[in-house]
């Protein structure tokens, strides 16, 4: 029989992670601080809607680009939050999740042999995506003295003739850092420059707990080069709706909307629907869970500095990426030993790039009394490998 | 910072308050200073404990009475109220808007006993009009905690 299959896809790596979760799953009484999604479910009133629209019998194809009503409330939104603005007919469209719009985006923008910047450590997604799109990943390396910030002179140093697009992947997961408006600054500077585009991965943009977000495309200039991406899985606790959606400059979203017409037809209705009341009414339960989120963090960080486990502070989405380089184990390593030592599963930084050797992703999407329990458990772990040094 | 605590304490009194320091990104003494001034002031009117006496097999009613009553010259419903807040039996007695003027809810540990208290201590008072009990048969939520279900983390336990 011939080779059915595809060389690309064949040659992509599965997600390191699932070796853990094989494990964590059959695992007695094992905490895991490996997820990434919220703990809170989705406030009512935003469900109760999704269901009153099945109740009304709502349950057919909205347009490709998404509910008209939708894309005015996420205009919105996101003048109301980020001082952006888009036209509603041709610049913004509805994707199935974040995770969709990432897809598309790099399928509408990149020609084989197209160089697209992707910093990380970062989610597991932008790599696989950009080699499924034709184009080539260059990888950034961020460094934790810069506290995982990318910086003008590392993006100007990845910069070639045929670099096309910068990923922007912030509030960052894994690492929990932002990139405030003068670091941007300084990133828009060289994208003019070298006339690249950005895709702006905005998922955790409602969950920082310095300043409020600011997002790259709000800069002089920058509108016409950025593709913003955002959803409602992390602000309003949506992850299993699938819905998010896409921003930017009509000649791209009407690319975009061509894979998505043909290859999707619409996100899901009756997500869309509720998500119509989570723009309008979900302020207050976006406020409410970021200051809930906001108290963890601090704890964490807290118990972090008791243990003498070195971690610069993150101040956005919901992770925290302490440093274990001290004890002389590979990420994956600590994580393995902490699994079996202590039935506590972190996720080993290397998940999200090499560059995450020496780091572990820990999620703060669970309650207080979790994250007590789970730091007891990390702190025997750590003393017992400080004794046996 | 008041609004912050109250807010807190109110689903978990329970917690350490050096804890309570560090979540809310305060200094501990503040917290401790502050407690005792809300605690003064009355503001924190108590620490109850939320339980679920089916589930802990001792038998327990609660009844909801709606009660309609002729308010006193000079002093309005207060002095009503008063004269049946003090029995120890009532949980709670509220001025409510509407058909009628007090909900009060009184505990006891038999039917009877509660039937009893509305017959013999409630009814009778001269101000008192008219009474109508409502027993409650399920506790569903209460304190804004679900009594029935144990919430359970289903998630997927590892998401990158």
């Amino acid at each position: 029989m011939r080779n059915p299959l595809n060389k690309t896809i064949v040659n992509i790596q599965p997600s390191g992670i699932r070796k853990f979760f094989d494990i964590v799953g059959e695992m007695e009484d094992a905490i895991s601080l490996g997820v990434g999604e919220p703990d809170f479910d989705t406030p009512w009133h935003i469900r109760d809607e999704g269901i009153y629209s099945l109740e009304k019998g709502k349950t057919h194809y909205t347009s490709n680009a998404g509910l008209k009503e939708l894309k005015v409330e996420i205009d919105k939104f996101l003048t109301r939050r980020y001082g952006i603005s888009y036209d509603i007919d041709s610049e913004i469209m509805v994707t199935v999740g974040g995770s969709e719009a990432i897809d598309i985006a790099m399928r509408a923008m990149l020609d084989p042999g197209d160089e697209v910047l992707i910093p990380q450590p970062s989610y597991v997604s932008y790599l696989p995506c950009a080699v499924l799109a034709n184009g080539t990943p260059v990888v950034i390396e961020l460094k934790a003295e810069n506290e995982f910030r990318l910086t003008a002179e590392e993006l100007e140093a990845a910069i070639t003739p045929k670099t096309k697009l910068l990923v922007l992947p912030f509030p960052n997961n894994p690492t929990g850092a932002v990139m405030e408006k003068q670091d941007l600054e300084k990133i828009a500077e060289i994208v003019k420059k070298h006339d690249i585009f950005v895709l702006s991965d905005e998922i955790y943009s409602e969950l920082t707990y310095l300043e409020n977000h600011v997002s790259i495309a709000s800069l002089p200039g920058m509108r016409e080069r950025t593709i913003v991406i955002n959803g409602f899985s992390k602000s309003h606790a949506m992850t299993g709706w699938r819905l998010g959606y896409a921003c930017g400059p009509a000649v791209i979203i009407k690319q975009m909307l061509k894979i998505h017409q043909y290859a999707i037809m619409c996100a899901p209705s009756t997500s869309q629907y509720a998500a119509v009341e989570a723009m309008r009414n979900g302020d207050d339960d976006v406020k409410a869970m970021r200051e809930e989120y906001d108290g963890r963090r601090r704890y964490l960080l807290h118990r972090f500095k008791e243990m003498g486990l070195s971690c610069f502070e993150p101040f956005g989405a919901f992770y925290a990426f302490p440093c274990i380089k001290e004890f002389g184990m590979t990420s994956e390593e600590f994580a393995t030993e902490l699994l079996n030592a202590q039935k506590l599963a972190v996720v080993p930084g290397t998940a999200f790039g090499d560059c995450g050797e020496g780091f572990i992703r820990i999620s703060y999407a669970y309650s207080l009394d979790n994250l007590k329990k789970a730091m007891d458990r990390m702190e025997a772990f750590i003393n017992e490998l400080r004794k046996n040094k | 910072m008041r609004e912050k605590i109250l807010t807190f304490i109110e689903k978990n009194s329970r917690i350490d308050l050096k804890e309570l320091a560090i979540v809310l990104g305060v200094d501990e003494t503040a917290v401790i200073n502050e407690l005792e001034k809300m605690e003064e002031e009355h503001i924190i009117c108590g620490y109850h404990t939320l339980i679920d006496w089916d589930k802990a097999g001792i038998e327990k009613v609660t009844a909801l009475i709606e009660v309609r009553v002729t308010p006193q010259r000079g002093m309005g419903f207060d002095k009503v109220a008063e004269r049946i807040y003090n029995y120890p039996e009532v949980n709670s007695v509220y001025l409510i808007s509407g058909g009628f003027d007090f909900m009060v809810t009184i505990e006891g540990k038999t039917l009877r006993e509660v039937s009893q208290f509305v017959s013999d201590k409630l009814s009778p008072l001269d101000s008192v009009l008219s009474t109508k009990t409502n027993f409650i048969l399920k506790k569903y939520k209460d304190h804004g905690t679900v009594i029935a279900e144990q919430p359970k983390d289903e998630r997927i336990q590892m998401i990158p």
